[in-house]
C-alpha cells in the first residue's frame, strides 16, 4: 500500500471528535453522547417517538462516524476476496454486498458494505472498529492497491416507508435504485453517492456527501414534512427489531459466521473455492454444525434482558444475551442471544435472568418485525435476505 | 404536607409518619420512554442511599434509590399496568413507592422545590 496514503493515526487525534453535522445536532435539540469516538445524538424529542416515526414515515439519521473507504487498483477485488467470505470480483457495478471481514480463526474482525462503484470498491465499516480495519486491510493488501480513507465525506441515511418519495424530490430518478445497489447522483452540482439500504429493516437510503455539505443536505432533506431527525437510541431498537447484528455487541473475534448465522454473507462458490482468511475453522463449523447460535428470543412480560443478561434452560446457563431491549413496534421486549446449540430450536422455552428473576423468553425468528425493503416494481415486499 | 427533593432527582412527600417517593419530571426527561418499573414490595426494609426501585427507560435500566430509610408499604399498583405514568404524570401518579418513615432527620439537608429548581437549572 502506498504510504502517502496513511491517515492520521488515531493517537494523534483528541479523544472525543465531532462530526460535520454537530451544531446542526444541537441546534435540532439533539442530546448528544459520546459514541464511537465520537459527539453524537442519541435522541431528539424521544426514543419510541423516532422509532415509530421512521417505521410509518421517514428518519434522517447522522452516520458519519462510519468509515467510509475506498480501494482501488489492477485486482482489487481479487485482493479482497482474500480477507472476507464474500462474491467481490462478481459484484456488478452499481451492486453492494455485506460481508464479514474475518480474522485467521474465522472470528469476526468486522462488518461492513462492499460496493462496486465503478472505478473503484467502497468500503462502508464501523465507526468503532475502522482504525483497526484500516490497519487489517493495509496488513495483508498488495501495495499496489490503493487503500484511501475518505474521512472529508459525511454519511446521512434517510430511513423509512416514505424515504423514496422524499428522496425523488430532490434527487429525481432515485428511486429507481433497489435494495442494495447504488449510484451516483448531482444534487445542485455537488456530487452524491446514494446506496439504497440501511440499518432499520425499513426502505430506505445512505447518503455519501461531501462534509461541507452535509449541512445543507441536511436541511434540504428535513425541510420535507415527511422526515424528522431520529438518534442513535431509535437506531438501536429499530436495528434489534429487524434482527441486524451490531458490532462489539452481536459479533466480534469470539464469534464466527456459522455461529452468528449470517451464511447469507458466505457465498456458496466462495465456501468451495476458499482462499479467504478464516476459511478452513468456518467450513469445519459449517461442516460440524456451531456448538452455539445467535437466535431471537421474544420475552414475557415488559421488562427488558439486557447485554450480558444469562440464558438457562430448568437450571443449566445455556447463553447469555448479547442485544436486548424493549421493542416500541411490538409492545414487549427482545432479544439476541448466543444459545448452545440444543436450545435453540424456533419455539424452545428458555428463561432469561434478570436482577435474580427469571423472565420467560422463547426461541423466535428474526426479523422480529418485517424487514420492508424495496426489491424492484414487480417484487413484494418483504425480505428473504 | 411537605416536598423534598434529592440530587438523584427524587421527590419525596412527607405527610405524618409516611414518604411517598418518585422521580423528578427532570429525571423522566433524561431517561426518556419508560417501559418498565420495578417498585419494592410492602414490608421491604430500606436504608437510606441504597437501591430501591428500577427504572427501565427504552435505551437502559437506572436505579432509584431510596433517600431515606424506612419500611416500604406499597409499591405503585399502577406502574404495571402504565409504566408510561412516570413519563406523562412524575410527581403525581407516576409515584414510585411509600414507605414509613424511620427518621425524619434524614431529611435534614434535602432541597425544597425553590432549591432542586435552581439546582437543575445549574446542570
Amino acid at each position: 500500500m502506498t504510504e502517502d496514503q496513511t491517515e492520521t493515526h488515531p493517537d494523534d487525534m483528541p479523544e472525543v471528535q465531532v462530526l460535520p453535522l454537530d451544531a446542526w445536532h444541537r441546534a435540532k435539540g439533539g442530546r448528544m453522547v459520546d459514541f464511537a469516538g465520537y459527539q453524537m445524538p442519541i435522541q431528539y424529542e424521544g426514543i419510541v417517538a423516532e422509532h415509530d416515526w421512521t417505521r410509518g414515515h421517514a428518519s434522517l439519521f447522522d452516520v458519519s462516524h462510519m468509515g467510509q473507504l475506498s480501494l482501488e487498483g489492477d485486482g482489487a477485488a481479487e485482493a479482497l476476496e482474500t480477507l472476507l467470505p464474500g462474491d467481490i470480483a462478481g459484484l456488478k457495478p452499481g451492486r453492494m454486498r455485506y460481508s464479514l471481514l474475518l480474522d485467521d480463526n474465522g472470528g469476526v474482525l468486522d462488518d461492513l458494505i462492499v460496493t462496486n462503484v465503478g472505478p473503484h470498491l467502497g468500503l462502508v465499516v464501523n465507526g468503532a472498529m475502522k482504525w483497526d480495519d484500516i490497519a487489517h486491510l493495509r496488513e495483508h493488501l498488495p501495495d499496489e492497491i490503493t487503500l484511501k480513507h475518505h474521512a472529508d465525506q459525511a454519511l446521512l441515511a434517510l430511513q423509512g416507508p416514505e424515504a423514496a418519495a422524499v428522496l425523488e424530490t430532490i434527487l429525481p430518478g432515485v428511486g429507481e435504485l433497489v435494495f442494495m445497489t447504488a449510484g451516483a447522483f448531482d444534487w445542485n452540482g455537488t456530487p452524491l453517492w446514494v446506496s439504497r439500504a440501511g440499518y432499520t429493516g425499513e426502505d430506505g437510503f445512505e447518503i455519501s456527501v461531501p462534509a461541507d455539505k452535509a449541512e445543507a443536505l441536511a436541511d434540504a432533506l428535513v425541510a420535507d414534512a415527511r422526515v424528522k431527525p431520529a438518534g442513535l437510541g431509535a437506531r438501536d431498537s429499530l436495528r434489534l427489531e429487524a434482527g441486524l447484528p451490531l458490532y462489539g455487541h452481536d459479533l466480534d473475534t469470539n464469534t464466527d459466521p456459522v455461529s452468528a448465522d449470517l451464511l447469507f454473507a458466505l457465498t456458496k462458490k466462495r465456501r468451495e473455492t476458499g482462499g479467504w482468511m478464516g476459511h478452513e475453522n468456518v467450513v469445519r463449523l459449517l461442516a460440524q454444525g456451531p456448538s452455539v447460535k445467535r437466535v431471537g428470543l421474544v420475552l414475557e412480560g415488559r421488562l427488558p434482558a439486557r447485554e450480558g443478561a444469562l440464558v438457562f434452560s430448568g437450571d443449566t446457563q445455556v447463553g447469555r444475551v448479547t442485544s436486548g431491549g424493549f421493542s416500541p413496534t411490538l409492545g414487549h421486549p427482545v432479544a439476541m442471544a448466543y444459545v448452545d446449540a440444543a436450545h435453540c430450536a424456533l419455539g424452545t422455552d428458555l428463561q432469561i435472568e434478570v436482577r435474580n428473576k427469571r423472565l420467560d423468553a422463547r426461541v423466535a425468528p428474526m426479523p422480529f418485525v418485517p424487514q420492508n425493503y424495496y426489491r424492484g416494481p414487480t417484487s413484494l415486499s418483504g425480505d428473504t435476505k | 404536607m411537605s416536598r423534598y427533593f434529592t440530587d438523584e432527582h427524587e421527590w419525596i412527600e412527607i405527610e405524618g409518619d409516611t414518604a411517598t417517593i418518585g422521580i423528578t419530571d427532570y429525571a423522566q426527561s433524561q431517561l426518556g420512554d419508560i417501559v418498565f418499573v420495578e417498585v419494592p414490595s410492602a414490608g421491604t426494609q430500606v436504608t437510606k442511599g441504597a437501591d430501591a426501585a428500577v427504572v427501565e427507560s427504552v435505551k437502559a435500566a437506572s436505579d432509584v434509590y431510596a433517600p431515606i430509610a424506612g419500611t416500604v408499604l406499597e409499591g405503585n399498583p399502577a406502574l404495571e399496568e402504565d409504566p408510561a405514568l412516570v413519563n406523562t404524570a412524575p410527581e403525581t401518579d407516576g409515584w414510585f413507592f411509600k414507605l414509613t418513615v424511620a427518621d425524619k432527620s434524614e431529611l435534614d439537608g434535602l432541597m425544597d422545590e425553590a432549591g432542586y429548581k435552581a439546582f437543575v437549572a445549574g446542570l
